[in-house]
C-alpha cells in the first residue's frame, strides 16, 4: 500500500470512529468495538515478534496483565490521569519485553515459547500473592467522573483504544517496510545465516520484544476502567493469549495487515456469536477457527489473497 | 515454624507428588523428547483423562485408576488420529515450528473450553475406598491418595522404559529419535513409527489423568500449570530419557513441596519455571542428557 493511501485510510478510520461517537448512543456497540480493537492491538503486537521475527509468544496475557495492574496500582496510589498510566504501562511492558529479549540468547524455538508461557504463570503467581492489588480476590475501580466532551466514559475509552490501535498499526507497518523489518525477516528465516551476514540479531530481537511488550501492556492499561473489576483470572485469561495468537495466524503473519484482518474477522465473529448464540460459544469459536485455519491455510487470509492475485496475474 | 517432622513430612509428600508428576511427564518425554513434537496440549489431555475417571466413577462407582487404564486404548487411537492431522498439515510441509505450536495451543484451548462448557468450572472429585485412608510410619503421614498414584506412576514409567528398550517397536521409536533419515534409508517408515509413539504418549495421559483426580479435585484450567511442570521435567530429565524423567519429576515435586510448606502453597506454580530456567541456563542437556 502506498504511504499516502495508508495514512489517508488511518485518518478515515479515525474520522469514522469519531463520527460513531456522535451518532450512536447504544453502549453495547462501544463495548463490542473496544473488545475488537483491544484484540487487534494485541494481535499487531504479537505479530511483531511472532510474525516478523519468528519467535512464538504464549505469554501475551502476562504483558496484558502488567498493563492492567499498572493502572490498578497507579490509580490506587496516585490517581493519575489515564494517558500517563498508559505511558507508564508501556514503559514497564517494554522493560519486561527487553528482559524477554535477552532470553532469546539461550532459548530458541519451542523453549522460548514455553518460557513465555511460564513467565505469564510466574507473573500471575506474583500478583496472586500481592495483597495491595487485591491478590487472588481482585480489586474494584471507580470509573473517573470526567470523560472530556464524550457522552460517556466508554465512548472515550473506545476513542482512546482506537488511537492506540491505529498508532500500533502505523508502527508495525513502518517496522515491516524498513531496513529493521528486513533484518527481522532474516532472523525468522534463518537466524544463524542472518548473524553470519552481519545482521545484528540480538539488537533487532531486543527491539522486537521491547516493542511487543510495550504494545501489549498498553493494550491492557485501559482494561481496568473498561471492566471496573480486575482479578488475576480476567487479566491473565488464556482467552487473551489465544486471541493474540489466533488473530495474526488467521489473518496471515508475514504482512502487517494480517493481524488487522484477522482481528476484524475473529473479533466480529466473536461478537456476533456472543449476541446471537451464547457467550460461552464465542470463547470456543476462536480455538476452532485457529486450528481450522492453520491446518488448512497456514499462510492465513493474506497468503490466500496473494495466491489468488498471483494466479490472476498469470 | 521449622521443625524436623514438618521437614520430613514435606520431603515425603514431595517425593510422592514428584512420582505422580512422572506420570504426566512420561508421555511428553516420548512425544517431545523422542520424536520432537511439541504437544503442549498434553496436560489438557491429562485433564480429559481425569474427567473420564470422574464421570465413570460418579455414575457407576468404578475405580478411577482402572477407568484410566481402560481409557488408554481410546487415547492411543485418538493420538494416532491427531498425529495424522499434524503430519499432513504441518510436518510434511515443514511448518511445525510456528504453525504446529499454534495448532497444539489451539487444541489445548478447545479442550479446556469444551470441558468448561460441559461441566462448568467447579472442582470435581472421585470416590474410592483408599482415598482418605492414611498409613503412619513414625510421625510421617503416608496418605494413600498420594501413595497409590506414586506406585501406579512408577509402574507406568518402568513399563514404558521396558517397552522402549526391550521391544522391537520401542527400539524403533528410539531409532527415529536418533536418526530419522538413516531409518528411512533402512526401508522403515518413520511416519508409522511416530504415529505409534504419539499414540503411546497420549495413552499415558489417560492414566495420568485418573491419578490426578485421585490426588485431589480437578477443574478444567488445572492443565495449564502442568504445562510448565511437564516441560520442566522433560528438559531436566534429559529430553526423552525415561529414568531421567522420573528422577527429574521427583526433584521437581520435592522442591515444590518444600516451597509450599515453607513459603506458602500459592508460590508453588512458579517453581517449575525456576527449575526450567535454571536447567536451560546451566545444563541444557538435562541430568540424563544424551
Amino acid at each position: 500500500m502506498k504511504s499516502a493511501a495508508f495514512w489517508g485510510s488511518l485518518l478515515a478510520v479515525l474520522a469514522a470512529g469519531l463520527l460513531v461517537t456522535w451518532t450512536v448512543e447504544n453502549e453495547y456497540y462501544y463495548n463490542a468495538l473496544y473488545l475488537i480493537l483491544q484484540g487487534m492491538l494485541m494481535a499487531v503486537a504479537w505479530n511483531i515478534l511472532g510474525g516478523f521475527t519468528g519467535y512464538v509468544n504464549f505469554g501475551s496475557a502476562g504483558f496484558f496483565a502488567i498493563g492492567a495492574y499498572t493502572t490498578v496500582v497507579l490509580n490506587k496510589a496516585f490517581g493519575l490521569p489515564l494517558p500517563l498510566m498508559i505511558l507508564v504501562a508501556g514503559l514497564l511492558g517494554g522493560l519486561v519485553g527487553l528482559g524477554l529479549g535477552y532470553l532469546t540468547l539461550r532459548l530458541k524455538g519451542v523453549f522460548f515459547a514455553i518460557a513465555t508461557l511460564a513467565m505469564a504463570i510466574v507473573i500471575e503467581t506474583l500478583v496472586n500473592n500481592w495483597s495491595y492489588v487485591g491478590g487472588a480476590k481482585g480489586s474494584y475501580l471507580l470509573t473517573p467522573e470526567s470523560h472530556l466532551w464524550f457522552d460517556s466514559y466508554i465512548q472515550m475509552l473506545f476513542v482512546v483504544m482506537l488511537l492506540l490501535t491505529l498508532a500500533a498499526v502505523a508502527v508495525s507497518r513502518a517496522l515491516s517496510t524498513s531496513r529493521l523489518g528486513r533484518g527481522l525477516a532474516a532472523i525468522r528465516d534463518d537466524e544463524v545465516a542472518a548473524e553470519c551476514s552481519g545482521v545484528p540479531t540480538l539488537r533487532l530481537k531486543l527491539v522486537s520484544t521491547t516493542i511487543m511488550g510495550a504494545m501489549m501492556s498498553i493494550a491492557g492499561a485501559p482494561f481496568p476502567f473498561f471492566v471496573t473489576f480486575v482479578d488475576p483470572t480476567s487479566a491473565f485469561s488464556l482467552f487473551i493469549a489465544v486471541n493474540a495468537i489466533a488473530m495474526p495466524m488467521i489473518g496471515g503473519t508475514s504482512h502487517w495487515s494480517g493481524p488487522v484482518i484477522g482481528a476484524l474477522l475473529v473479533g466480529a465473529t466473536q461478537e456476533i456469536v456472543k449476541v446471537t448464540v451464547s457467550s460461552e460459544l464465542n470463547v470456543l469459536i476462536v480455538g476452532v477457527m485457529l486450528v481450522t485455519f492453520i491446518s488448512l491455510a497456514p499462510q492465513g487470509i493474506v497468503g490466500l489473497a496473494r495466491k489468488y492475485l498471483r494466479r490472476g496475474a498469470r | 515454624m521449622f521443625s524436623a517432622d514438618l521437614l520430613a513430612n514435606a520431603v515425603v509428600a514431595g517425593v510422592l507428588l514428584g512420582g505422580f508428576y512422572a506420570a504426566v511427564a512420561v508421555g511428553l518425554a516420548i512425544v517431545f523428547g523422542q520424536i520432537d513434537i511439541v504437544n503442549i496440549a498434553h496436560p489438557a489431555f491429562v485433564i480429559v483423562g481425569a474427567y473420564i475417571a470422574y464421570l465413570l466413577n460418579s455414575r457407576f462407582g468404578f475405580d478411577p485408576v482402572l477407568v484410566g487404564l481402560a481409557a488408554t486404548p481410546v487415547f492411543f487411537l485418538f493420538g494416532v488420529l491427531l498425529y495424522r492431522i499434524y503430519f499432513a498439515a504441518f510436518e510434511r510441509t515443514g511448518q511445525e515450528s510456528l504453525s504446529g505450536l499454534a495448532f497444539f495451543f489451539g487444541v489445548m484451548f478447545i479442550i479446556e473450553v469444551s470441558l468448561i462448557m460441559a461441566y462448568g468450572v467447579d472442582y470435581r472429585l472421585v470416590q474410592a475406598e483408599y482415598i482418605g485412608q492414611s498409613w503412619h510410619v513414625g510421625y510421617i503421614d503416608l496418605p494413600l491418595r498420594m501413595l497409590v498414584p506414586f506406585a501406579v506412576s512408577a509402574t507406568l514409567a518402568a513399563g514404558i522404559y521396558a517397552y522402549l528398550t526391550r521391544t522391537f517397536m520401542g527400539r524403533a521409536i528410539q531409532a527415529v529419535a536418533q536418526d530419522r533419515v538413516a531409518l528411512q534409508l533402512m526401508g522403515a517408515n518413520p511416519v508409522r513409527i511416530k504415529q505409534w509413539a504419539f499414540g503411546l504418549g497420549l495413552a499415558t495421559a489417560a492414566l495420568a489423568g485418573a491419578l490426578l483426580i485421585v490426588i485431589g479435585p480437578v477443574e478444567p484450567s488445572l492443565g495449564r500449570v502442568y504445562i510448565g511442570r511437564a516441560f520442566a521435567i522433560v528438559v531436566l530429565g534429559g529430553m526423552g530419557s525415561i529414568p531421567g524423567t522420573f528422577v527429574a519429576a521427583v526433584i521437581l515435586g520435592l522442591v515444590e513441596s518444600l516451597v509450599s510448606t515453607f513459603a506458602g502453597p500459592s508460590w508453588a506454580p512458579a517453581v517449575a519455571f525456576g527449575v526450567l530456567a535454571l536447567t536451560l541456563a546451566v545444563r541444557p542437556a538435562g541430568l540424563f542428557g544424551r
